[in-house]
């Protein structure tokens, strides 16, 4: 009995193959890759394994000795040759800043050159390297496995003698971002949910014919681009749109002071709560159209008023729909990229903005992966302290 | 019943509801409940029984008339200052909510004090007979507790005047009965005044003190349930409440406390119902166990009858004629002639005293709502 039970079970089991195939090789690949980048840094390490090798002998204290300048010197001449050497030199850039073109140069200078003293030719080739600092900058490199992307995404770095410090006030810009993040998020979550009640609880209550039109219309954005509705938004909140027009006619502000609506926080905020604004209205819809409205008559027949009903009755029942709209809203926002890039400028900038900017324009893609991580764990502990507050099996989506 | 009073509670005065303005739910109700009574709104769906209580409640409004209780109109009075217990026909307990705060809640919102509220929430359980519950949710009780939990609610705040919508009708039939009981004993300890609505006789006839028959937006007929059954005054009420052959005839002639009517199967004389006139439509019923094998000189209604079908359930036979017009006619004879005594294609003569066949003019109201006038 049991065994074609479990065989049809694994059948069925066996139809989501395709799917968990899928999933696996487009998503939990590439963001397991991306985890590995974000402490493993194997490129310096596998470039220059003897330099390394001589470092880690070096007391750091002073110049290393003539041994070591030579060994770098035979290592850089191959990846020079085999023009890997701009990798490398990018990577310690990151951590000195002016090493990416002292080891170029260096690099240049050296081509074809057999000297008495490589100590001598190399720091002739570009004088940083007769200071302790780049070639600390060129061990930390080399370390394969690292924790310097979190202390970077984290606002944090080490001094020369390898202690964690706060970085410099001026240079503190990825805990500010992320703070600034979370309050974004926490702020189009109230307005979602403060806009999204009344019409939920409107759809919930309404004829049928009435419920499906205002449905619909909830759902209409779905049907455009969000590309599309972003834009729209700048057409109409741009210093000549149609509401700084509008107030211009209507006297409300003068010409010369029209307002900044776009192409800063404002524009973020208002765009985003419209684009997400659906998943607040949908699972409160879902959750209010099982609360009977029997249960406020009820309330009305025993005395109460209809606040008393709703602060009481209705609002109560209503928790599971709002604790889940909440938490969507909250959650896609907190990763929202597309419409602070478009409408957010330069203020209105949240930190998915900057782990594409580390992607895709500083190529620095350890520190992105950090910044991806940091922001997982601290929606995951958010959810868990939402777990603890409200109770995660109190969520329905219908 | 004696208890019942004669002072009048509720009053209904041509009360009129449409929802769309053309069709009339309710239509020109008139009606009194008096003080401490027992009083159904009986009838089929839709026949606006459920209407009548939600005005009375105050969740719909009326579209015409007045409705008053203790003599004043409510009108303009929302549902929470009519100060009525109202019991829903799915309990509408607050499902987030333990037992005793589903009972506190309308002190609560009365203010009344928490040592008053303990003291009622304890005595309104004993009545109910469910003590030891107050922690549970109502997900966590039976049917049958739910029921009583509702019941409670509606009674804690001690209203004088409780409305129930088919209070009884999720529930299953043994329950059932026995919550018809326990209603109509806590309605007669507390005194208060129930209206209740169903679709169901048997209950009406089984709780009520007096009972309205609803049909079309209209009521039939007022009456304890024993009138109802033993003097309908309406065909609908005739068909409605138990059995009955129906059939029609017209008058012939009218005397004290009988008339002749004539039929396909000759004349019948039967006792004429309101204002019956020679030469008028008559709709005549008369209970099948009313109806006897008729023995010569007992029954001045005498006819023969071929017997096209016949039922032994035990205690008694159903035969099935045809007589008088009506294919179906029904009677249920005692099971004194024993088995095999009747059979099927046999002819039988059968009478009926003329009291136990009404006759009831035919009003042209019934069944044909849109020819009345001011519809």
């Amino acid at each position: 009995m049991a065994r074609p039970l479990s065989s049809a079970r694994f059948r069925a089991a066996a139809l989501t193959l395709p799917l968990l195939a899928f999933v696996g090789v487009t998503f939990i690949a590439p963001l397991g890759s991306m985890l590995v980048r974000s402490f493993y840094e194997p490129h310096v390490a596998d470039a220059l394994p003897r330099t390394l090798a001589a470092l880690r002998a070096w007391d750091g204290s002073s110049v290393p000795s003539e041994d070591t300048f030579r060994i770098l010197a035979t290592e850089l001449r191959p990846l020079d040759q085999q023009r890997k050497l701009g990798g490398v030199a990018t990577r310690v850039n990151r951590l000195e800043g002016g090493m990416r073109s002292t080891i170029m140069d260096t690099a240049r200078a050296l081509r074809g050159a057999e000297p008495d003293s490589w100590r001598e030719a190399v720091i002739a080739a570009d004088p940083a390297w007769g200071e302790e600092a780049a070639w600390l900058a060129v061990r930390r490199a080399g370390e394969r496995y690292t924790i310097r992307h979190y202390l970077n995404a984290l606002d944090l770095d080490r001094d020369p003698s390898g202690n964690i410090v706060a970085q410099s006030p001026e240079r503190r810009i990825y805990v500010p971002l992320l703070l600034r993040t979370l309050g974004v998020s926490l702020a189009i979550t109230v307005i979602c949910l403060i806009l999204g009640y009344p019409v939920a609880y409107l759809i919930a209550n309404a004829s049928p014919a009435k419920s499906n039109l205002l449905l619909l219309l909830v759902l209409v954005p779905f049907w455009t681009s969000l590309l599309v509705r972003t834009t729209s938004w700048i057409v109409l909140l741009q210093n000549q749109g149609v509401v700084n027009d509008l107030l211009v006619a209507a006297g409300v502000i003068g010409d010369d002071g029209r307002l900044a609506l776009v192409y800063n926080m404002v524009g973020t905020l208002v765009a985003m709560t419209q684009v997400l604004l659906p998943f607040m209205i949908l699972p409160l819809y879902a959750v209010m159209r099982s609360i009977s409205p029997m249960y406020l008559r009820a309330a009305s027949s025993l005395g109460a008023t209809f606040l008393q009903g709703f602060v009481r009755v209705y609002w109560p029942q209503s928790l599971p729909g709002v604790a889940a709209g909440s938490l969507l809203v909250f959650i896609l926002s907190i990763g929202y990229y597309i419409t602070p890039a478009l409408v957010g400028g330069r203020t209105g900038q949240l930190i998915s903005n900057m782990i594409a900017y580390h992607m895709q324009e500083s190529l620095n893609w350890g520190l992105a992966a950090a910044l991806g991580v940091i922001l997982l764990l601290a929606v995951m502990s958010l959810y868990l302290v939402y777990n603890r507050l409200v109770g995660i099996e109190r969520m329905r989506l219908s | 019943m004696a208890d019942t009073g004669t002072e009048t509670h509720v009053e209904f005065r041509g009360v009129c509801k449409t929802y769309d303005g053309r069709t009339m739910v309710v239509r020109d109700l008139d009606l009194s409940v008096r003080r401490g009574e027992f009083f159904t709104l009986l009838g089929p769906s839709g026949s606006g029984k459920t209407t009548c209580l939600m005005m009375l409640a105050g969740f719909e409004a009326p579209t015409a008339g007045e409705i008053s209780i203790d003599g004043r109109s409510v009108q303009d009075l929302p549902p929470r200052e009519r100060g009525i217990g109202f019991v829903f026909q799915n309990y509408a307990l607050f499902p987030h909510m333990s037992v005793r705060r589903n009972l506190a809640f309308p002190l609560e919102v009365r203010g009344v004090p928490a040592d008053q509220q303990a003291e009622r929430i304890q005595r309104v359980l004993e009545i109910v007979r469910l003590e030891g519950f107050e922690a549970r949710r109502p997900s966590e009780l039976s049917g049958g507790q739910q029921q009583r939990v509702a019941i409670a609610r509606a009674l804690v705040f001690e209203p004088n005047l409780v409305l129930m919508d088919e209070p009884l009708g999720a529930l299953d039939r043994r329950l059932r009965e026995e919550m018809q009981f326990e209603i109509r004993r806590i309605q007669q300890d507390l005194g208060v005044t129930v209206v209740y609505v169903t679709h169901d006789q048997q209950e009406a006839m089984s709780m009520s003190s007096r009972v309205a028959v609803f049909h079309g937006g209209r009521v039939q007929q007022v009456a304890e349930p024993e009138v109802l059954y033993e003097e309908p005054e309406r065909e609908f009420v005739a068909g409605f409440i138990g059995d009955n052959n129906i059939f029609r005839g017209r008058i012939t002639s009218v005397g004290r406390g009988v008339c002749d009517v004539e039929t396909p199967d000759g004349v019948v004389k039967a006792f004429p119902v309101g204002e019956c006139r020679p030469g008028q439509d008559a709709v005549l019923a008369i209970r099948p166990e009313r109806v006897g094998l008729a023995k010569p000189g007992v029954f001045s209604n005498e006819f023969e009858a071929r017997v096209d079908g016949i039922l032994f359930i035990g205690d008694h036979l159903r035969l099935r004629l045809n007589l008088c017009g009506n294919a179906d006619f029904i009677v249920k004879i005692p099971n004194i002639v024993g088995h095999g005594a009747l059979l099927a294609g046999d002819r039988v003569s059968v009478g009926w005293a003329v009291t136990d066949c009404r006759a009831l003019p035919l009003d042209g109201l019934e069944g044909n709502p849109e020819a009345e006038p001011g519809a």
